[in-house]
């Protein structure tokens, strides 16, 4: 069980989101001889600088090569190590799809994915770089937990949860620094479990990942400014989702929007609608993303302002979404 | 240690044995990859019955050999393999590729005890034996990896990576074998995609590149053995290209890349055995010359 390394407000603001992983490893790997990471030539771009300084001889680098990446940590799981491999999150869930598929997830080793760099965090390399796919491939593998946290300290319990559950896990994590959402890692976080970050009865908007802040700020906003009381859940458990909370929301706001730094094909937005289709429960809905369509280039911000997936995009949604003519009776059997 | 006489002719009568439950197997399979089966089912034989360190009473015994059989759906042979040795009932080969079997024609290690990694999707062993192989370092283990991939399956650029990752990690605890049994789905290798030169394309990604006949169970056996003294530093890894036959063992099989996949009937049933029987004749008069 790992546990010395203590974030506070400081270390939240001074080191990125991928930081906080490297040494959130660090701290696990220095108290079990078990763990390995392993990266493909991404070992300074996913931080495992302080993974090396404690433990350099548990670090492998396998070059250029996401697939060899997996296929070696299925191979060291199945001997009993516990791998963490760490690389870009578009080429851990294309690139190297088949060996995610099939070496990782079929055979259902106790391996941990870092996919870094994630959504269009990246986003002035462009669209080679930008993974707006992952969570739709990633979700529909079996056996796989999939991850996306909303900041430093989420990453840390995230990583923490990883290493604590056996079986294979991905984890999602952007390139660069995270707007800060909690103020410490104390906060109840378990996996498959949506955090409520706002309070809200008139409309629920549900976000992971870099989106988890900007519906919050939307939150905040839309209260002061049309008196909107909006329920904001960061859903940082993609799989296995909780169909509780989505449910609720349905049942004690009817109205729903999804914010995602992704494709609206396959994603949060897409798991959201399958509780929601298969509950039978009607309600208005609306899902924010990429629109099956690549990113511009640019900054992270100016992508996310673009797509509409940043605060003003959400302000902007969930007027619009207030604003649909829906059924507000009670009686929600006309509706099956 | 180096193999007697006696211990040859009795290889290959397991040999013998192990391609009649391939035979069979494959009627009761319905079909199977025969071919490609016969063709490496001679290294399968002395890697159960010679060098492998396992327990069939402990299938996931820690400081266990590890093999990996990247050329999956080499199962039709391997599985009856495994069955013989213990793993699995034998009996349980009368449901290979049925509906509802734990056996389908690429074998889940999850479900058939003994197999160390599901494999089906081509490229996949050379990395998960590179896996292994470090873990046995990481952990103090002295455990051995081997791993077979076909000759049309290094088409598939993964392997490459593989390669470089046991070669550049030292992994001489990792032998690799090549079944170069000529023949792809869609034909010869060398008129589908060029594999050719393929041992010194293996010397440049720094192996120790043995070439052997791979149906010859004397000469596979001198080359694991050279492989195997080799393991006991971390130094450059040993890849044994197995020169083998396509359906060896059958002569109406050998050589022949449309049995890559196939079916049997009652006529071929009998004629198949009945050439099995001529060729284990000639490999005994072999061992019988030529052991020691």
């Amino acid at each position: 069980m790992a546990g010395g390394f203590v974030y506070n407000a400081v270390d939240q603001t001074s080191i990125s989101t991928a930081e906080i992983y490297g040494k959130t490893l660090a701290d696990i790997i220095i108290n079990d001889p078990k763990v390995v990471a392993i990266t493909p030539d991404l070992a300074k771009s996913t931080k495992l600088g302080d993974v090396l300084k404690v433990c350099p001889e548990r670090v492998f680098n396998v070059g250029i090569a996401e697939q060899d990446m997996f296929g070696v940590g299925a191979g060291m799981a199945r001997a009993g190590l516990i791998p963490f491999m760490s690389g870009f999150s578009a080429f851990t869930s294309m690139r190297a799809c088949d060996q995610l598929h099939t070496d990782i997830c079929y055979q259902n080793v106790n391996a941990k994915i870092i996919a870094t760099h994630a959504g269009t965090s990246f986003g002035q390399a462009g669209s080679t770089h930008h993974a707006i796919t992952d969570l739709a491939i990633t979700r529909a593998m079996p056996n796989l937990t999939v991850i996306v946290p909303a900041d430093g300290y989420e990453t840390a319990n995230a990583v923490k949860a990883a290493y604590n559950t056996e079986g294979p896990f991905y984890i999602r994590i952007n390139r660069g620094f995270d707007r800060v959402l909690y103020s410490d890692t104390d906060y109840g976080f378990e996996v498959g479990k949506a955090v409520e970050l706002h309070e809200g009865t008139d409309i629920t908007v549900i976000a992971c990942g870099s989106c988890a802040f900007q519906a919050l700020q939307a939150a905040n906003f839309l209260e002061n400014a049309d008196g909107l009381k909006v329920r904001v859940l960061n859903m940082h458990t993609i799989k296995p989702i909780d169909k509780e909370a989505i449910i609720k929301a349905v049942m004690d706001t009817r109205r729903i929007i999804t914010v995602e730094d992704h494709s609206v094909i396959g994603g949060l937005g897409s798991a959201v609608a399958e509780v929601m289709a298969q509950a039978g429960k009607g309600c208005a809905f609306k899902m924010l993303g990429h629109q099956d369509k690549f990113a511009p280039i640019g900054l992270h911000e100016d992508i996310m302002s673009e797509v509409g997936i940043d605060t003003n995009g959400i302000v902007a949604a969930v007027r619009e979404v207030m604003n649909m003519d829906f059924e507000e009776d009670d009686n929600w059997d006309d509706e099956f | 240690m180096p193999l007697s006489k006696k211990e040859w002719l009795a290889l290959e009568k397991k040999a013998f044995e192990l391609r009649k439950l391939t035979i069979q197997t494959t009627v009761w399979a319905g079909s199977g990859h025969l071919g490609g089966g016969m063709s490496v089912l001679d290294l399968l034989t002395v890697l159960y019955h010679k060098y492998l360190n396992i327990k069939v009473d402990d299938p996931k015994w820690e400081d266990r050999d590890r093999f990996i059989l990247s050329k999956g759906h080499a199962a039709i042979a391997y599985a009856p393999v495994l069955c013989d040795k213990g793993f699995n009932d034998v009996e349980s080969l009368k449901t290979f590729n049925l509906s509802g079997s734990k056996m389908g024609m690429h074998l889940d290690s999850n479900k058939v005890i003994g197999v160390d990694a599901s494999t089906g999707s081509l490229g996949h062993g050379a990395s998960i034996a590179a896996g292994t192989a470090l873990a046995a370092r990481v952990l103090g283990k002295d455990y051995l990896t081997y791993i077979v991939t076909g000759d049309g399956e290094l088409g598939e650029g993964s392997n490459w990576e593989g390669f470089m990752t046991i070669n550049h990690y030292n992994l001489s605890n990792c032998i690799v074998f090549i079944d170069r049994n000529h023949c792809m789905i869609d034909g010869p290798t060398e008129e589908v995609m060029k594999l050719e030169p393929l041992a010194d394309k293996m010397k440049a990604f720094g192996f120790n590149t043995i070439c052997v006949d791979g149906n010859n169970i004397g000469e596979l056996c001198e080359a694991i053995d050279a492989a195997i003294e080799r393991s006991k530093e971390p130094c450059a890894p040993t890849c044994i290209l197995m020169d083998t036959k396509k359906g060896a063992g059958v002569k109406t099989m050998e050589g022949d890349y449309l049995w890559h996949y196939g079916a049997i009937d009652d006529a071929l049933f009998e004629k198949f055995n009945k050439e099995l029987e001529e060729d284990y004749k000639a490999r005994c008069a072999r061992a019988e010359k030529e052991g020691k």
